[in-house]
């Protein structure tokens, strides 16, 4: 039984980028992270750190388990041996598998967000867009409507999506702006890290590229961590500073994201880029 | 085989159990009761049966009923607020055949009311039981469709989703359109479906001196407001709750504070406004009668 709690303290206002004290540690760090399915093996000896403000890229193919780490490392998916620990704006360093699960789950919808592949699996799809990116607060305990709707315009205006669309619902908007809605709905509760499981798939590229570009503002303004997950290089490139390449559920390479590309040192590596288009 | 009370055996249909259900059965529905109040607000899961009527008719509140009634109870069932509706009356006789105690149809005589939809006008007092039916206990699940996931969030008391909806509405038409069904959250911790009760009704829970027991039969949960406990409807500080307003009084007894219902009378669309609660309709009726009459000598 788990009893660790977690208190949410709502960031200050007004500055957007926080004083990140360096000496603190790392904002994420895995250690030794495992999990199987029945004998097969999702990930092994998975360990990284994450510091404040910095952008992972995960990348490698398609079951070598990208999605397992990221799942392991939100709290989605209790690994089955090693260690995530979270460092908090005021609590110091938490295990997050330690945590109660009110705690954990408090935590996952305040001080983190986690932006899916499909949109339509992290937002509601029947309640207007003012109401997917209010629901945090609400759950926070938000209960004045003028002062929901008033954030969620402004969130709404910071994804660069037009306000007067607030009160549509997410069926009628394009990938994009789902997309785009999604990440609003995220960062209301002022994050300070961030998940993505390939955010930008399934959009046509230039779509792709105006989201990216919102992503890099976004992350710049507001100091966010962030694991994203990809199998798009160029994502990796454009957005992270950082690289972890997996294969067969292991890291086999981890290091600053023009190191990795550059020069590749793991087969696999060499392969992956290698295997790049140029158009 | 239960031994039988002879003095109440001439008035009771012959081969069934006192209250038709078996003891066993009675007993377990209490445990289950006893549970609810002691967590008020709070869904206990009991193991519903099959009663002589369909599903969405009442078998959760007739269950309650008939695990609670004694010889000695006086039994008033209505169904929206009447006491002369198919359902009211069906189920008063289904009690009668099977239990022989009292029935009246007044608030305030009876000791034990099972009502579909209303809670009575005439303020409830200490000793009665209020039993509801209730349709779909669960006040998240139009919004959370995983039954897993709903009791997870009231174990946690995870309850921002309910404002979500009431958002939409204000979002949408203005104000919370709900009218019925209005979610409520009791003592302070559990979200509360109070069944299909008109929001005319939801502040009358609010510290009633009465038990109000609730019984969804279909989805086989029972949950409690004790006497005396908090009942809040959910709001928001810039819209908050209101009840439902008439520009009419009922047009047989005049009554401007009570829930009315409006009737269509003929092909034209002539209507007119009544009370839903006839005994409290009645029972004004009658006052005003002899006040007149008074006057009158």
């Amino acid at each position: 039984m788990n009893t660790a709690q977690w208190r949410y303290v709502p960031p200050p206002e007004g500055n957007d980028v926080e004083s990140i004290a360096a000496e603190a540690g790392p904002i994420l760090r895995a250690s030794g992270l495992a999990k199987r399915y029945g004998a097969r093996v999702a990930i092994e000896d998975v360990a990284f750190d994450l510091w404040p403000g910095e952008v992972l890229a995960v990348v490698g193919e398609s079951g070598s388990g990208k999605t397992t780490l990221l799942n392991c490392i939100s709290a989605r998916l209790k690994p089955d041996a090693g260690q995530v620990e979270f460092l908090t704006r005021h609590e110091g360093v938490v295990d997050i598998y330690g945590l109660s699960e009110a705690s954990r789950r408090l935590l996952a919808r305040t001080d983190w967000g986690y932006v899916h592949q499909n949109p339509a699996e992290g937002l509601r799809m029947d309640v207007s867009a003012g109401a997917n990116v209010g629901e945090r607060l609400m759950s926070l305990g938000e209960r004045h409507y003028g002062r929901i709707r008033s954030q969620a315009a402004q969130w709404l205006a910071r994804v660069e999506m037009d306000a007067s669309r607030i009160d549509e619902s997410p069926v009628a908007f394009s990938g994009g702006m789902r997309q785009r809605l999604q990440i609003a709905r995220n960062l209301v509760t002022r994050p300070r890290l961030v998940f993505m499981d390939e955010p930008t798939s399934g959009l046509d590229v230039s779509v792709q590229a105006r989201l990216l570009d919102l992503l890099r503002t976004l992350t710049h303004h507001l100091g966010l961590a962030c694991v994203i997950v990809t199998h798009d290089l160029a994502v990796a490139r454009l957005l992270a500073q950082r690289m972890l390449v997996m294969k067969d559920g292991r890291v086999v390479e981890l290091g600053l994201t023009d190191q990795v590309l550059d020069d590749p040192q793991h087969p696999y590596t060499q392969l992956l880029v290698s295997s790049v288009l140029q158009p | 085989m239960n031994a039988l009370d002879e003095s109440v055996l001439d008035t009771r249909e012959a081969g069934y159990n006192f209250a038709y259900l078996d003891e066993r059965t009675k007993r377990m529905i209490r445990r289950a009761i006893l549970k609810a109040v002691a967590i008020p607000g709070y869904q206990v899961s009991f193991g519903s049966r099959e009663m002589p009527l369909p599903y969405g008719w009442g078998t959760g509140g007739i269950q309650i009923t008939a695990s609670i009634i004694g010889h000695d109870d006086v039994l008033k069932v209505i169904d929206q607020g009447a006491d002369d509706t198919v359902n009211a009356v069906n189920i008063r006789r289904f009690f009668q055949r099977t239990t022989g105690v009292a029935t009246t149809e007044r608030t305030s005589a009876a000791t034990l009311i099972q009502t579909r939809h209303r809670i009575p006008e005439i303020p409830l007092c200490e000793g009665q039981i209020l039993v509801y039916q209730v349709p779909i206990p669960e006040p998240l699940a139009k919004l959370e469709p995983r039954e897993a996931e709903t009791r997870v969030l009231h174990g946690l008391a995870e309850y921002g989703l309910m404002h979500v909806k009431l958002y939409e509405d204000i979002a949408r038409h203005g104000h919370v359109a709900a009218t019925y069904d209005y979610p409520v959250m009791v003592d302070g911790r559990f979200l509360m479906s109070p069944s299909p009760i008109p929001k005319f009704d939801n502040p009358k829970m609010h510290m009633n001196p009465a038990l109000q027991l609730f019984g969804a039969g279909r989805e086989k949960r029972i949950y409690a407001v004790p006497p005396y406990t908090r009942v809040e409807s959910l709001a928001f500080e810039d819209h908050p709750f209101e009840i439902q307003r008439w520009r009419e009084a009922c047009s047989m007894c005049g009554a401007r504070d009570s829930f009315l219902d409006e009737v269509i009378t003929d092909d034209n669309g002539a209507r007119m406004f009544v009370c839903s609660d006839t005994d409290y309709c009645s029972l004004r009726r009658a006052d005003s009668l002899d006040t007149t009459q008074g006057e009158d000598q």
